[in-house]
Formats: structure tokens, sequence, C-alpha cells
């Protein structure tokens, strides 16, 4: 059984789905590559923001 | 202001043949409808990206839904099917039959389900290359 910590899964789920974001969402390689890091940042950073406001609410 | 029209591009892949086959393939295999309009690179990415998710997702000993009874339990199917081949592979050989026990076990359902959507959207892609929507 492959047991990742929360935040690996976090990593993980981001990576892949970015990398179809990517594929899918734009013509060009580079647009691909830039909208792929801009999607991966943007599900890494939220669930960093959201999981400190859950935390300061839950004090 | 006039605008143009979007055209469909006139190369070689939007000319002949059935123009839903990238569509059909890219669904039942991750990355295939890439393959058939000639977009390896971008197949293998897709391909790896999605199967690689499906495979972590049961190895996390999610759940590879199967009823349809509840109006949620019957999404989580639909979205489990956009893996195509990979979900019909998984329940037959039994994997991912246990009820959701853990989180890790939340999670790795999450992702197959997430797997079959992110499949459809590449089948989609597919498409639109073979049609030219998209170059």
């Amino acid at each position: 059984m492959f047991r990742p910590s929360h935040f690996a899964s976090v990593i993980l789920f981001a990576l892949f789905a970015s990398t179809v974001f990517g594929i899918t969402m734009r013509d060009t390689p580079r647009g691909m590559v830039r909208y792929g890091i801009y999607c991966f940042v943007l599900f890494v950073g939220s669930a960093i923001v959201l999981s400190w406001v859950m935390f300061l609410i839950a004090r | 202001m006039a605008t143009t029209p979007n055209k469909p591009a006139t190369g070689k892949s939007s000319q002949k043949g059935f123009v839903y086959l990238p569509l059909i393939a890219g669904w039942l295999v991750p990355g295939a409808g890439h393959f058939l309009v000639g977009k390896w690179v971008r197949g293998l990415l897709l391909a790896a990206s999605i199967i690689a998710m499906f495979a972590l997702g049961l190895a996390m000993q999610g759940k590879l839904y199967t009823s349809t009874q509840d109006i949620l339990d019957m999404l989580c199917v639909a979205g489990d099917l956009g893996s195509g081949l990979l979900y019909f592979v998984g329940r037959m050989l039994g994997l991912g039959p246990d009820p959701v026990q853990t989180t890790l076990a939340d999670y790795g359902t999450k992702f197959i389900v997430v797997a079959g959507l992110l499949n459809v959207i590449a089948a989609v892609d597919a498409h639109n290359l073979r049609t030219g929507r998209k170059s």
C-alpha cells in the first residue's frame, strides 16, 4: 500500500492535474509549460492557505 | 469591430478518416487519442499523468465506484468511467472494492475519480486536434 503524507498527496495531485491542464488548455509548448506551472502553484498555494485558515478557525 | 470566425485548420489530420476516432481511443486508453493525431510527447505525458493518478489512487486503497443507487455515487461512477479501459480492467481484477475507511483511502478515491475526469478532458483535446480546432 502506498502511504504518502497529506502534503505529498497534494503535491502529487497538483502535479498530475497541472500536467493535463497545461497540455490541454494551451496551444504552444511554452504556453503549456507556463500554464502548467501556474496551475501547480495555484493548487499547492491554495491548499496551504486554506490549511492555515482552517487551522486558525479551529483554534 | 468585425471579428474573423474560427476556421478549422486544413491540415491532413482534418481531412479524412473517422473524426471521432481520437476521442473514443483517447477515452478508452489515456493518451491514445494524441498518439493517433501524431502528438507523441503530449500523449506520453497525458498517459503517464492519468495512469499514474489512477494507479496511485488504487495503491492508496481508493474505491472504484460500482453502485448507482445514490445520486452522489452516480456522479462518482461517471467520473470513474472517464478512465475508460482502466476502470473496466480494475473492476475485472477486483481492485478497489473496499468501502473507504481512512483519510488516505478517501484521497485515493478522489485520485481515481479525477483521473477519469482528466482523461475526458484529454480525449476532447485529441478530438479538437483531429478536427483542427486546436494545433
